[in-house]
């Protein structure tokens, strides 16, 4: 028996939490329709704020099968939704001709025969299981190119795809799709019209700590906090590339790893790598701005805490 | 906040689809592209969340409406004043009527006057694209055919130099300028006759068609695709004639291909793409003029590329793009963080091609700092002055060669 979907955005929530997924109301509205629905998720937003981890947190929670498309550039159906394993069509070919017991019709019948698909995601996706639908991820939309979004339309209109040789495979109940774009270009809007969209921003502070006490236990509270409020603080900057979530954690871990028990001006300089992911950027931080803004961070806790 | 959604009609269906209607026809006036379908999706969200709760009643709205980060805004607007007071809705339809003056408004809250010259906006857009249309129409039975001996005299006019007549030709062969880049292979393939490489899928296909007796090997190659190309284009007081004409060849170039990206720059950058879209010239300039603020100002070169680098980069640059930096390189902040700038451009794209209608000169000599810093990081560097120049640029795009034009040692030395 498959797992019943949420019923309503509060049990919705709920799922997202029991998967350590911390996540807003609004995005938990955005998936509640997506599932009640039927459409797909559309997840757009900056590198490293855990739209991929929607997905994952979702077939684990509703324990379907996870099914994962990687987009990239020149992604054709013979990868994203069949492929004929043709070196064991041609030993057929040949093996019959040997035996000469089939005539053209038959044999062509049994060419393009299931033992002789290969299954590739998109098609995965259709068949029924006994789990139920299972979750279609497909991951970094914006890699790929116009064509195969093309294709994707048509798929996501019915959820069937036609393999010419055996004919229109259908789902009998559609998957649960996500789809997630980096925006590396803009996504043609007739996808985006067939989906419900969201915008994964930045968490703020409370949220991120929350995400740190779920994602690295190990690290003290208080320098959770310093961390968090350090790359607060960061994404004010004008940097290049700011730091998502996932280099929140990361930094979390490394500096536990270093048995770090506050945020010091020289283990900034030191383990700001993980955080910045381009030179410039580093070189603009290190020394004395990262002092400065270190400072700022401990006055505010120091304040808050005060108040407390 | 739950009071106002106890202003909505209970029991949802009639009255509730009929706003939720209304409420996206108020976005779509507003520039949100929301059809039919939306809107039904839109009451079935509405459905499945309930009115219990106005937060989840925005987020299921959203969720459908709006497909851009950038609408977000809009929407937020958009929302809370539709939904809070459902009265407006007949102002906003009021609007749409040509008959009633747009500019009437007595004692609305301030929220209200915010927002409803935008939309009154879109509303007043159509009626004068309909006026431009008419004017276009009479202006084209007034053109005489030019004669191909003028376009020869014109090709090597500088513009700055051209009388008024001279430019309305000259803007319309620039017109039918195309510009032909050099296509580049893709992933993809297409079927071919070279024996390269094997189609096995092809093959199998027509080894059946001979009952798999004979299995014809079939072929395919690599199909090619041209990059995208992403214009920067400098409107400051210096540039004015040059880049009011290079709008013309924008125009034609993003209306004969897809992928082409335009940004305008003087103090700040604004991308204009959607508006050279327009098929009609005369309308895509209006357009433009409306929403650019700087023009004919000063220039701050390396404070509009770091906006560019930061905002759009990443966003049109991917897939190997092409960079045609139009501007003649003076720069009110002499060149500090230009270089910078111009370095992360040029190592984010494919080729950066530095087009300075100041090359016309003779004489030139690279020696303000604004032009020192950027010489260093672009691949090429060619004037942009006449008809002739705009043609020996497609030349230069269509060949395959280097990505560093030779002709560039010459200008690093004279800049070093």
């Amino acid at each position: 028996m498959p797992k019943p979907l949420p019923a309503s955005v509060d049990a919705t929530l709920d799922l997202l939490g029991r998967g350590a997924y911390v996540a807003d109301r609004s995005l938990a509205t955005a998936l509640y329709l997506a599932l009640k629905l039927g459409r797909p998720l559309f997840l757009e937003g900056e590198a490293g704020v855990g739209k991929t981890e929607i997905a994952r947190v979702l077939a684990a929670t509703l324990e379907r099968k996870l099914i994962r498309l990687q987009c990239y550039e020149g992604l054709d159906v013979s990868a994203a939704v069949y492929e004929w394993n043709y070196a064991r069509q041609m030993v057929e070919i040949r093996l019959s001709e040997a035996i000469g017991d089939r005539d053209r019709d038959a044999l062509e019948r049994d060419i393009f025969d299931d033992r002789f698909l290969i299954r590739r995601p998109l098609l995965q996706a259709l068949e029924p299981s006994p789990d139920g639908p299972p979750v279609l991820l497909i991951d970094e939309l914006d890699r790929t190119d116009e064509p195969f979004e093309a294709f994707l339309l048509e798929v996501l209109a019915d959820f069937q795809i036609t393999i010419p040789e055996i004919g229109t495979v259908k789902a009998e109940k559609p998957p649960v799709v996500v789809i997630t774009s980096n925006r590396t270009r803009e996504i043609h809007d007739a996808i985006k019209r067939r989906c419900f969209y969201y915008w994964v921003d930045y968490p703020d502070a409370a949220r991120e700590r929350e995400i740190l006490k779920i994602k690295a236990p190990e690290a003290p509270a208080a320098l959770s906090a310093e961390i968090v409020g350090f790359v607060q603080k960061l994404r004010g900057q004008d940097l290049f590339k700011l730091p998502g979530v996932a280099e929140t954690i990361d930094w979390a871990h490394a500096l536990t790893q270093l048995d770090c028990l506050a945020l010091e001006p020289e283990i900034i300089n030191n383990t700001l790598g993980t955080l910045l992911k381009y030179q410039d950027d580093i070189a603009k931080i290190q020394g004395s701005e990262a002092g400065r803004i270190l400072a700022d961070v401990k006055a505010e806790l120091a304040m808050a805490g005060a108040r407390a | 906040m739950n009071a106002a959604i106890e202003d909505l009609p209970e029991g949802a269906g009639g009255r509730l689809a009929e706003n939720v209607m209304h409420f996206g026809r108020v976005l779509r006036a507003a520039g949100l592209p929301v059809g039919p379908g939306a809107v039904i999706a839109a009451v079935r969200a509405v459905e499945a969340v309930g009115l219990a709760n106005r937060t989840d009643f925005y987020w299921a709205l959203h969720a459908v409406f709006v497909n851009r980060r950038s609408q977000r805004e809009l929407f937020d607007q958009a929302f809370h004043i539709f939904w809070r007071n459902p009265q407006i809705l007949e102002r906003m339809l009021s609007l749409m009527l040509p008959s009633i003056d747009t500019g009437d408004g007595d004692g609305e809250d301030k929220a209200e006057k915010q927002v409803s010259p935008r939309l009154a906006e879109a509303f007043a857009a159509g009626k004068q694209e309909a006026a431009q249309r008419r004017e276009a129409e009479e202006e084209i039975e007034l053109d005489a055919a030019m004669t191909w001996s003028d376009e020869e005299r014109l090709r090597k006019k500088d513009f700055e130099k051209m009388s008024n007549e001279e430019i309305a030709l000259a803007r319309r062969a620039i017109g039918r300028l195309r510009l032909p880049i050099l296509e580049l292979p893709t992933r993809r393939f297409r079927p071919d006759r070279q024996r390269v490489r094997a189609d096995m899928r092809a093959t199998l296909k027509a080894a059946l068609k001979t009952g798999g007796d004979i299995i014809p090997l079939k072929f395919r190659k690599r199909r090619t695709r041209h990059p995208p190309l992403v214009v920067l284009c400098d409107i400051s007081g210096s540039m004015e004639r040059y880049s009011r004409m290079l709008l013309h060849f924008l125009h034609a170039v993003t209306n004969d291909r897809d992928r082409v990206h335009t940004f305008l720059f003087g103090t700040r950058l604004t991308n204009v793409t959607r508006y050279l879209r327009y098929r009609d010239i005369d309308l895509a300039l209006e357009k433009i003029a409306e929403t650019v603020e700087d023009w004919s100002g000063g220039t701050r070169i390396g404070r509009c590329l770091h906006e560019f680098n930061n905002e759009w980069g990443r966003r049109v640059l991917g897939q190997g793009a092409v960079v045609l930096l139009i501007t003649d390189g003076l720069d009110r902040d002499a060149g500090i963080g230009l270089g910078r700038e111009m370095d992360r451009l040029h190592r984010s794209c494919r080729r950066l091609i530095w087009l300075n209608p100041l090359l016309r000169y003779d004489a030139f000599e690279p020696k303000s700092h604004g032009i020192r810093a950027i010489l260093p990081h672009v691949d090429d560097f060619r004037p942009v002055h006449s008809l002739e120049s705009l043609v020996q640029l497609a030349k230069i795009l269509s060949e395959p060669g280097q990505r560093r034009h030779p002709g560039m040692s010459k200008w690093l030395e004279a800049a070093a």
